[in-house]
């Protein structure tokens, strides 16, 4: 069992948990993540780590509720406990000086996004960071990510806050104002593939963090699996980290649909049974 | 291990067993026939996730244990990988002792209810057996054993073979599968201090992932791993030995010897186009959502599992089997098909498999081998397209080559491919041991007959070893792994 130590609220549907163990805090690196199982009846699902604490025996998870082991994760509380809690997983990211880096996170993508970027910048490159949203409400770790960047910039749909407009344009303002070397990519796999798209045109590196269905996260089962490069990879020992030029986004997107209608039906099911 | 034929041989000397002998002609036992194992009805069980097996009554098991003849040379030890005291266990039941002949098979078996119930005894034990020499069916070995194990589960009075004082020798068992859970009761029978860590959040590996419900009920490996925790056996779970902490950290914790068991996890594909679409799983994936995660109780549990009509099994083997069976019980009701590429006769499944799954249903097209995959609009799969085999000379496994019949290739409608043509190593603990030698094909290289991997305190056994074998091997390289770590460390 693992405590949960603390719980932040970050916007109606996200929430910030800090969840005791020991063995993840002191091993994990940036770009793993951890597989999360609540309960008898839960299922496992992956949550890209987004910070730790070593000395205190915590890491962070940042959790969007959009079904029902989700939203079971948004509703626990300091004090609560996880019954299952695995990882560190996958290869960490690797890190290196480039130069200039343009850090691109979407929704709660960001989470996941602000170990690795602060990475890249502990490693000597000029950090750009763009964060980006539907609307205002759903920008998470702005001050955090603000912290070490050397240019920051917040881009939403409706313009509610930042600038208006999706996370490609803000993209391509920089590119064509200077010389990038890298980009690394974090939120929705759509938007990782236009993200993708762009900087293809402009022959840019670019590395997209990818969140995939799971079952056991250690290269057992499958579920995971994507086209990188004409290669069938498995997310969960292979990544979760691909030369985003070379993952096949549109096959992705149909596999992560697989169970739409089971998931619909476990969040009616789940939401009916909480009232 | 060797078997101790001396030790045998005094067993066999004891008055009650004489006087047992002598109390019915061997002529007499072997007229009696082999029992028949009762079973679920075929056309209700393949709407269910009960077992199918109903297992012996008392009477039956009596009348079947009559039938070995307590040979004074008994043949059938050696056919069993971790050497079972076979006529010592049946004569317990003969006599009317079940509970004194559970306590005989746990003496050399960590999980006799599990072997009871998924060893392939028809090519081991009762493949020895005298009665194949008279042209007769084997004493059913493997029923009585199953017997055995559950009279003393069913009573409560459960057994724990006894345990050394400690020698404070810590020992990590890399995953809880059967050869790791079969080194741990023997190190821990020795005094050694044994942790097994597990990667998943339940214990015994593929015999909760991989193993059916129907074929081998969870709460039966439940309570062989309660019985290891008794002896004294530490399990740790949620923990994977490389990447929550490493090697090294685990001897800083004052672990000194290790065993490997982390199993062959990871599924193979065949690369054909289209292998990639919605609703093609590894046989690994799907049984896996069924039978650790529950998902034939979606939506009660919240892993979910697709429900079709029309589902394809590739493979041949025993995990194919258990697949296209799981499929007919989740409503595969117009068509729950093994697709294989050579023929019957060459199919590495065991022969009840193959039989039970015939009785519930279960169409088999063979020599026939997939070649595409063809989706929808949604990327999901629609169809199949296949080509027809032809059998050519025989291939290096002794079993004949497939050949392609070119032209033959059609189309078959279907909802849900899965792939169970076989697992390779789980390549985690190869890449994260330095200086461990490991083979072409992934797996450990280890001394055959000690089970030493290249780095001395470092012992392996089961898939890791073999590549994909089964659970009796994998508890017979345990047993022998066992064996070769307690001379190392007393020689150390």
């Amino acid at each position: 069992m693992y405590k949960v130590i603390e719980k932040t609220i970050l916007s109606e549907n996200v929430a910030k948990l800090i969840i005791e163990n020991k063995t993840i805090a002191k091993n994990r690196k940036p770009g793993q993540f951890v597989i999360i199982k609540m309960g008898e009846i839960g299922e496992r699902i992956p949550l890209t780590i987004a910070d730790a604490d070593p000395e205190k025996g915590t890491i962070t998870i940042i959790v969007q509720k959009v079904g029902t082991s989700s939203h079971k994760l948004f509703n626990l509380n300091a004090g609560d406990h996880i019954s299952d809690l695995v990882g560190p997983l996958g290869q960490p990211t690797e890190v290196e000086k480039v130069g200039t880096v343009i850090a691109a996170g979407g929704g709660v993508g960001v989470a996941p996004l602000y170990p690795i970027a602060k990475a890249f910048k502990e490693a000597g490159n000029k950090l750009i960071t763009i964060l980006a949203a539907r609307t205002k409400d759903l920008i998470i770790l702005e001050n955090e990510m603000k912290e070490f960047s050397d240019e920051f910039m917040i881009m939403t749909d409706d313009g509610s806050y930042g600038k208006k407009g999706l996370i490609t344009a803000g993209i391509e303002e920089i590119i064509n104002r200077e010389k990038v070397d890298m980009v690394i990519c974090l939120g929705p796999a759509i938007m990782m593939k236009f993200i993708a798209l762009l900087t293809r045109k402009h022959n840019i590196h670019t590395i997209a963090s990818l969140n995939t269905i799971m079952v056991d996260g250690t290269g057992m089962c499958g579920a995971c699996r994507v086209t990188v490069g004409g290669k069938t990879k498995f997310v969960c020992v292979d990544g979760p980290e691909f030369n985003a030029h070379e993952v096949d986004f549109d096959e992705m997107l149909k596999r992560l649909n697989a169970y739409k209608k089971e998931e619909e039906t476990s969040y009616s099911k789940y939401l009916k049974d909480l009232k | 291990m060797s078997v101790d034929y001396e030790a045998l041989k005094k067993d066999r000397a004891q008055e009650w067993r004489e006087n047992l002998r002598k109390s019915i002609p061997a002529k007499e036992r072997t007229q009696v026939e082999r029992v028949k194992m009762p079973e679920n009805e075929p056309l209700k069980r393949n709407k269910n996730f009960n077992e199918v097996n109903k297992g012996l009554s008392e009477e039956q098991a009596i009348i079947e244990a009559k039938r070995c003849l307590d040979c004074p040379t008994p043949t059938c030890i050696s056919g069993c990988p971790v050497n079972i005291d076979i006529p010592g266990f049946i004569k317990q039941i003969e006599k009317g002792d079940f509970l004194e002949s559970a306590k005989v098979l746990k003496d050399t078996n960590a999980l006799p209810a599990v072997c009871g119930r998924v060893c392939p005894q028809e090519n081991q034990c009762e493949l020895q057996c005298i009665y194949n020499k008279m042209k007769k069916p084997s004493v059913a070995i493997g029923h009585l054993e199953r017997f055995a194990s559950d009279y003393e589960r069913n009573t409560g009075k459960i057994s724990i073979p006894e345990v050394l004082k400690s020698n404070n020798i810590k020992i990590a068992v890399i995953g809880s599968g059967p050869s790791g859970l079969t080194f741990a009761g023997e190190m821990c029978k020795l005094g050694y201090e044994v942790t097994i860590f597990e990667a998943l959040h339940e214990f015994g590996g593929v015999l909760v992932y991989g193993i059916p419900e129907f074929r081998l009920p969870k709460k039966i490996v439940r309570a062989e791993i309660n019985s290891l925790e008794k002896m004294g056996v530490k399990f740790v779970k949620n923990f994977i030995v490389g990447r929550s902490a490493g090697l090294d950290e685990l001897k800083d914790q004052g672990f000194q010897g290790f065993f490997v068991g982390s199993g062959a996890g990871l599924p193979r594909f065949m690369n054909v186009p289209g292998e990639n679409l919605v609703n093609i799983y590894s046989s690994n994936e799907y049984l896996t959502r069924v039978n650790l995660m529950k998902a034939y109780k979606f939506p009660e549990y919240d892993t979910p599992i697709i429900k079709a009509k029309r589902v394809a099994v590739i493979g041949g083997g025993n995990t194919a089997m258990d697949s296209v069976r799981t499929a007919k019980r989740l409503g595969a009701d117009r068509g729950a098909i093994i697709i294989y590429r050579r023929s019957e006769q060459e199919m590495p499944a065991r022969i009840e498999e193959v039989h039970h799954a015939k009785e519930e249903g279960i169409e088999f097209l063979i020599l026939t081998n997939p070649v595409e995959y063809i989706g929808d609009s949604e990327g999901k799969v629609k169809q199949i397209k296949v080509q027809k085999m032809e059998l050519g000379k025989p291939d290096e496994s002794g079993r004949r080559r497939p050949q392609p019949i070119p032209g033959s290739e059609y189309l078959i409608d279907i909802d849900i491919v899965v792939v169970g043509i076989g697992t390779s190593p789980n390549p985690l603990i190869p890449q994260t041991i330095k200086g461990i030698d490991v083979t072409r094909w992934g797996t450990l290289v280890v001394n055959e007959e000690t089970m030493q991997t290249s780095i001395p305190y470092i012992f392996a056994g089961g898939d890791i070893v073999r590549g994909g074998a089964t659970v009796i091997l994998a508890m017979g390289d345990g047993t022998k792994a066992a064996e070769s770590a307690h001379k190392y460390f007393i020689n150390k």
